[in-house]
């Protein structure tokens, strides 16, 4: 946590219902602030409505599902703030990827499989930056993929030429494509193995240091988030039910369903404490 | 009990290898998932097999539940090489059961729960009469904490949660009576908050019916926690093995090594961001 922080993004009162019979209240009054160039996490199980949240901040809800109340404001870094629920055909447009950008769940699986890796990037910027010659965009696009550690001449390859790890730098770097002010990352390494997925987290907290952007990070992973958060948000059942830095969730969790989930995880390393594999007539398991 | 035959076996894996025959194109390329892997399981006593995916834990599992060919080596129970066809490979299935990963593409949708229990109880005991098969389902259930049994019994598998549709899937291995199980990530596709539930299952399970267990997993605080040696794979090869808490709190190998600082730890709490800062 920084003293000064300011904050980016500021979700007020958000409800948002699947409206099928009977509706379901997916998110109810949820508040969150996220403050320039921090990581928020966002935890909770399946269900409990952290996607549909993040799509509401993002506006990509599709019907059935619906806001039916709150506000989502977006501080510019220009001081000007953008209405988000307001937004419209050409200003959602500028708006969407170009302040605020998402890494999808499963985006292993995102990219088209019948365009190259150069196509798609590409057709960001010709669709956000219509001034850019193809020439900078060329050159923009070996970058991006500079940035993630992904070798430039893989630009030509199709996505099932690239392992799952390089597909999920291909999705941060199109999410970074045009310098956005936040990012969501929707559960981004959750199908990926352990050690690629920790050098993909190293990564996004390098070039976050870089550029400076914000990170939403969704994920029902609490230890992970723990460790790389700077504030946690808890969902259960559609409510956000605790709000803390990422110390005072790990020491000192105040709701009940936080020590649940807390007491979910058993320690790697630590002592084994209150945790005791029932049934077990060895003691400390050092046979 | 009806379910548990005497004798203190064991079941065990030698020099196992599994090699598999890729084609690209008009050539041929051998992979080799598992590489000389030994290793033996005994009743009451839990080994977990850790390492990522394609390091051939799965691989092995399949082995030693008969469902592949190993290309060499050989899998013992009670000392004796186990069989692999009609009577033998029959025998071999009463003692080694197997739980899926996926509680959701294991159980048949079009068939009740009673139904899953039932026919592993009569395949493996043809003499019984309907009402034995029906009452040691009824235990079966209860065991696995679906109590009352009656009411989760002839439900189908769409109207239970993911966790209870595992507890099913246990209790349907445990109804040949096997003595061993070899559990293939058993609870990775289960919600955070059930995982423990139903691995504390298994461990009670384990204990009273005195099971030999295989716990197949990428998760290593569990598998610190949840068995007694841990055996570490990369790239086919078991490259640590020793009791849990000596590989997880003194590992030795580097592959061991690099597992445990990739796995999430909120002691490290900010480590990272600090690292990058200054690493850049």
């Amino acid at each position: 946590m920084r003293a000064d922080a300011v904050p980016v993004l500021t979700a007020r009162g958000v409800s948002i219902e699947y409206d099928v019979d009977p509706p379901v209240r997916a998110v109810r009054n949820a508040s969150l602030t996220l403050h320039r160039g921090e990581i928020l996490g966002l935890a909770g199980e399946s269900g409990c409505g952290k996607t549909t949240l993040a799509y509401g901040i993002n506006r990509l809800l599709k019907a059935p599902a619906l806001m039916t109340a709150g506000e989502v404001t977006f501080h510019d870094a220009d001081g000007r703030d953008i209405d988000v629920v307001e937004l419209r055909g050409d200003s959602l447009r500028r708006f969407r990827w170009d302040k605020v950008s998402m890494v999808f769940q499963g985006s292993m699986n995102s990219l088209n499989p019948v365009m190259s890796i150069r196509a798609q990037l590409h057709d960001v910027f010709t669709t956000h930056r219509p001034g850019m010659t193809r020439r900078e965009r060329e050159a923009r696009c070996a970058e991006l993929l500079g940035l993630v550690g992904v070798d430039p001449s893989r630009l030509s390859s199709f996505p099932h030429e690239l392992s799952g790890g390089m597909r999920q730098r291909v999705m941060i770097a199109m999410a970074l494509a045009l310098d956005p002010q936040v990012m969501i990352m929707d559960e981004p390494t959750t199908a990926l193995d352990v050690v690629v997925q920790r050098g993909i987290i190293r990564e996004i907290m390098r070039l976050r240091e870089r550029l400076g952007f914000a990170v939403i990070f969704i994920t029902h992973d609490l230890p992970l988030l723990i460790e790389i958060s700077d504030r946690i948000a808890i969902m259960l059942e559609g409510e956000i039910v605790e709000q803390g830095t990422a110390v005072e969730i790990y020491r000192a969790p105040r709701h009940d369903y936080t020590k649940r989930l807390l007491a979910s995880f058993p320690s790697l390393r630590g002592d084994r404490g209150d945790f005791v594999r029932r049934g077990a007539v060895t003691t400390g398991g050092a046979a | 009990m009806s379910g548990i035959r005497e004798g203190h076996g064991t079941l065990e894996a030698q020099h196992l290898v599994k090699d598999f025959r890729l084609r690209d194109g008009v050539r041929f390329s051998t992979l080799h998932a598992v590489k000389d892997v030994s290793f033996s399981l005994a009743p009451g006593r839990t080994v977990a097999l850790v390492g990522e995916s394609g390091s051939g834990k799965s691989t092995i599992a399949r082995m030693m539940a008969k469902l592949e060919t190993p290309s060499s080596g050989r899998v013992l129970i009670d000392g004796m090489p186990s069989g692999d066809r009609g009577r033998a490979l029959e025998r071999y299935r009463r003692d080694v059961q197997m739980v899926f990963q996926d509680p959701f593409g294991s159980l048949n949708p079009f068939h009740t729960i009673r139904h899953h229990i039932e026919r592993p109880l009569r395949i493996h005991h043809p003499g019984w009469s309907s009402s034995d098969v029906r009452s040691r389902a009824n235990e079966l259930l209860e065991r696995v904490r679906l109590a009352p049994a009656g009411r989760f019994a002839e439900r189908r598998p769409h109207e239970l949660s993911g966790g209870q549709r595992q507890r099913v899937a246990i209790a349907r291995a445990l109804a040949p009576g096997a003595r061993f199980i070899v559990a293939d990530e058993p609870v990775s596709m289960l919600d955070v908050s059930i995982r423990l539930g139903v691995l504390n299952l298994l461990a009670d399970l384990q204990r009273e019916e005195h099971l030999g267990v295989l716990y197949i997993t990428h998760d290593l605080a569990t598998a610190r926690h949840f068995s007694d040696e841990i055996l570490v794979m990369f790239r086919g090869e078991i490259v640590e093995r020793g009791p849990s808490d000596r590989v997880i709190l003194d590992p030795q190998h580097e592959y061991t090594k690099t597992l445990l600082d990739a796995a999430a730890d909120p002691d490290k709490l900010g480590m990272l961001r600090d690292d990058v800062r200054i690493g850049g």
